[in-house]
C-alpha cells in the first residue's frame, strides 16, 4: 500500500515539476528567474548524490564540493587550454572523478561517522588549496574565463533558455536514475546498511562494495554538475568549491530532507531562492536571517521540510481512512 | 637551516598548535557530554577575542576585567545556544543538531559582522612585547601565555573529568545518558554546563590568542576548522589526545612552511597538514572502528 502511495507521489512530483519547468521561462515576470532555476538544477545534482549517500546509506560526506570542483576544473582546463570538445571534456571529467572517488573510497570507508565526516572535509580543503595554488593550470585565485559553451551540431548552448533546458535535462535524468536506484535491489541494500551495518552484513550485503558504489555515483553526479556549471557560466574560480560551499550543500540537502531525493530538490530550491532572492532585500542582515531560518527549520522540522510535509500528509490520510473504517 | 631558525619555526608551530588545542578541547567537552559536534565553537573564540578588545579599548576596562567579562559573555551565548537551539529541538537527529549549530555560527558571525568592521584588531599584550631570546630564537611573552593556557586547560579538564563529582557526572552522560539518568544525573543540566564550559574555554582561547595573532569577526571559521581536526585526532573523546592533536596540526603547518621544498611550501601548509591527518586517521581506523563497536 505504502509503496503504491510513494509511486503515485513520485509521478505526481515529476509531473508537477515538468509543468513548472515548462511554464517558468515563458511567463512574463517569472522568466526573470530562469537563471536562478538553472543554478537550482546544478546544485540539485550535487545534493541528490549527497541524499543517496547520507539519507539512504547513512554515510556522512562533507566532500561533495571536491568532486563538484574536480568536474568543473577538469572540464574547464581540457576544453579551454587543450581545445578538447566540451562534451568529451565533460565525459572525461566524470570518468576521472569516478575513478578518483573509487580509489579514495577504499581507505575512506574504513572510517565511519565523525571520522568519515572529517576525512571527506579534509578532501574538500586539500582540493580547494590545489585549485588555488596550481595557478599554472587553474589560473589561481582569479580562476579562468572564456571557457567554451557546449554545442550540438554547430548550435551552441549560449542563450539563457538553451542553458536552462540543457541543465534541467541532466538534472531530471539524474533524478530519474536515482529514483530507480532507490527502488532496486541496490536501494534496498543501501537502506539496510543505514538501518544496521552488522545486520546488513549478516544477510550477505557487501558493505564496502555498496558504500563505494554509491560514493562513486554521487561523485559522478557532482562532477557532471561541475562541468555544466563551467560550460554555462564560462568562467571558474576556487570560491564555489571551498569549505563554506561544502557546508551549504549539506544544508540544502538537510533542509529539504535527507530521506527523499525530492527533498534534495526542494531543499536546494528553498535555500537558493532564500539566499539569492528573498534575503538580498535585507541588505547586510541577510546572513543573520539565513542563520535564524536554518535553526528554526531544523528545530521545528528536523527531518526536513519536504519529508516533514510528506509525513504529515500520510499521517493525516491514515487517520482519515481509519476513521472511515470505524464508522 | 640554523638551529635558531628551526627553533623559531618550532615555537611558532607550537603556538598555533596550542590555539588549535584550546579550540579542540572545546569541541571535545561538548561532544563527550552531548554527542553533538558544535560548529559554532570557532565563533566563541572569535567572541572572546573581539569582546576583550572592545571592552578594553572602547570601555577602558582593565585588561584582566575585560577578559573576564568577555569569557562570561561567551558562556552566556553558549548557554543561549543550548537553551534556544539544542534543547528545543527534541526530535532532531544528530545531523539536524549539527545543522542547528551551523545556523548558530552563521548567525553569530553575521551579527558580529554587522557590529564590527572587517579589519583585524589587536588587543594589548599581557606582559609587554619585549622578546626573550633563547638559543637563537626569539620568543614573545604572549606565546608563553598561549602555550601555558593550553597546557593548564588540558590538565585542569583532565583532572576535572577524572576526579571531581561534577566531572564524573558529565562523563557519565557521555557513556550512557539513560544510565546516568537512572542514578540521578540530570543529563540536560549537564549538557547546559558543557555548552557554557566549552564557550568559556573558547573565549579564553580567543582573548589569549588575539594579542598575538589579531582577531576579526571572520576568525572563527578557520580556527573552528583546525580545532575540529585537533578534536578528531582525539576521537572527540580524549582531552589529552585533542591537546596533542592541536599541537601536531600546528607543528606540521609550521614545519611545512619551514621546509619550503617541493610540495611542502607555505601555500600548501593547510593541505599538507590535512593529508598528514588523513593518514593518521586511516592508520588508526581499525582501532577506531573497534572502539565504536564496543561503545
Amino acid at each position: 500500500m505504502k509503496a503504491i502511495l510513494r509511486n503515485k507521489w513520485s509521478y505526481l512530483a515529476f509531473g508537477a515539476l515538468l509543468i513548472l519547468l515548462a511554464i517558468v521561462p515563458f511567463t512574463p515576470r517569472l522568466d526573470d528567474y530562469t537563471m536562478l532555476m538553472t543554478f537550482i538544477a546544478i546544485n540539485t545534482m550535487v545534493t541528490v548524490g549527497l541524499c543517496l549517500l547520507m539519507g539512504y546509506t547513512g554515510q556522512v560526506s562533507l566532500g561533495q564540493t571536491a568532486f563538484y570542483g574536480i568536474g568543473a576544473y577538469v572540464s574547464a582546463i581540457l576544453s579551454k587550454t587543450y581545445g578538447v570538445n566540451p562534451w568529451l571534456a565533460m565525459l572525461i571529467a566524470a570518468a576521472a572523478t569516478g575513478v578518483f572517488a573509487y580509489v579514495i573510497g577504499f581507505p575512506i570507508f574504513r572510517l565511519r561517522g565523525n571520522y568519515l565526516a572529517m576525512a571527506t572535509l579534509g578532501l574538500v580543503l586539500v582540493v580547494y588549496v590545489l585549485f588555488r595554488e596550481l595557478g599554472e593550470y587553474t589560473g589561481g585565485p582569479d580562476g579562468m574565463a572564456g571557457i567554451p559553451y557546449l554545442s550540438i551540431g554547430g548550435l551552441a548552448f549560449k542563450s539563457r533558455l538553451a542553458k536552462y533546458f540543457l541543465v534541467w535535462f541532466f538534472c531530471l535524468a539524474i533524478l530519474l536514475v536515482s529514483q530507480n536506484i532507490i527502488r532496486s535491489r541496490t536501494g534496498r541494500a543501501l537502506r539496510a546498511i543505514h538501518g544496521s551495518e552488522p545486520a546488513a552484513e549478516s544477510v550477505g550485503i557487501d558493505l564496502s562494495r555498496y558504500k563505494i558504489k554509491i560514493f562513486v555515483l554521487s561523485a559522478v553526479y557532482a562532477s557532471i554538475a561541475g562541468s555544466l556549471f563551467v560550460h554555462t557560466l564560462r568562467s571558474v574560480n576556487p570560491q564555489p568549491f571551498g569549505f563554506m560551499a561544502s557546508v551549504m550543500i549539506v544544508t540544502m540537502a538537510v533542509v529539504g530532507g535527507l530521506a527523499s531525493i525530492w527533498g534534495a530538490l526542494f531543499g536546494t530550491a528553498v535555500v537558493r531562492i532564500l539566499s539569492n532572492e528573498v534575503l538580498l532585500r535585507f541588505g547586510g542582515l541577510d546572513i543573520i536571517i539565513y542563520g535564524v531560518i536554518l535553526m528554526i527549520v531544523m528545530i521545528l522540522v528536523p527531518q526536513g521540510l519536504f519529508v516533514g510535509l510528506r509525513d504529515t500528509y500520510e499521517r493525516w490520510r491514515l487517520k482519515r481512512t481509519r476513521k472511515g473504517a470505524v464508522t | 637551516m640554523e638551529t635558531g631558525q628551526f627553533l623559531q619555526y618550532l615555537v611558532s608551530g607550537l603556538t598555533m598548535g596550542s590555539i588549535y588545542a584550546l579550540v579542540g578541547l572545546g569541541f571535545t567537552i561538548i561532544f563527550t557530554v552531548t554527542g553533538i559536534i558544535n560548529f559554532a565553537q570557532g565563533e566563541f573564540v572569535m567572541l572572546g577575542g573581539m569582546l576583550s578588545y572592545i571592552l578594553f579599548t572602547s570601555f577602558g576596562l582593565p585588561s584582566g576585567l575585560a577578559i573576564l567579562l568577555s569569557v562570561v559573555a561567551a558562556a552566556l551565548v553558549g548557554i543561549m545556544l543550548y537553551l534556544l537551539g539544542i534543547r528545543t529541538a527534541r526530535k532532531a537527529s544528530a545531523v539536524s543538531l549539527v545543522v542547528i549549530t551551523i545556523g548558530a555560527s552563521i548567525f553569530i558571525r553575521g551579527v558580529a559582522g554587522q557590529i564590527w568592521t572587517r579589519d583585524p584588531v589587536r588587543p594589548p599584550y599581557f606582559s609587554g612585547s619585549e622578546s626573550l631570546s633563547f638559543a637563537g630564537a626569539y620568543i614573545q611573552p604572549q606565546v608563553l601565555w598561549i602555550m601555558g593556557t593550553a597546557l593548564v586547560a588540558m590538565i585542569v579538564l583532565h583532572v576535572f573529568f577524572s576526579y571531581t563529582m561534577l566531572g564524573k557526572a558529565l562523563k557519565a552522560c557521555a557513556i550512557s545518558r539513560a544510565a546516568a539518568g537512572l542514578v540521578g544525573i540530570d543529563a540536560r543540566a549537564m549538557a547546559l554546563i558543557a555548552f557554557a564550559l566549552a564557550a568559556a574555554l573558547g573565549a579564553i582561547a580567543g582573548s589569549v590568542m588575539a594579542p598575538h595573532t589579531t582577531v576579526s569577526y571572520e576568525s572563527g571559521v578557520m580556527l573552528g576548522l583546525k580545532g575540529f581536526v585537533a578534536a578528531a585526532i582525539g576521537g572527540f573523546k580524549s582531552h589529552t589526545l585533542a591537546f596533542f592533536g592541536g599541537l601536531l596540526v600546528g607543528l606540521i603547518e609550521s614545519l611545512t612552511v619551514a621546509a619550503n621544498w617541493g610540495p611542502f611550501q607555505s601555500e600548501y601548509a593547510d593541505a599538507v597538514a590535512l593529508i598528514a591527518l588523513l593518514i593518521i586517521l586511516l592508520i588508526r581506523s581499525r582501532r577506531l572502528s573497534t572502539e565504536e563497536r564496543a561503545s
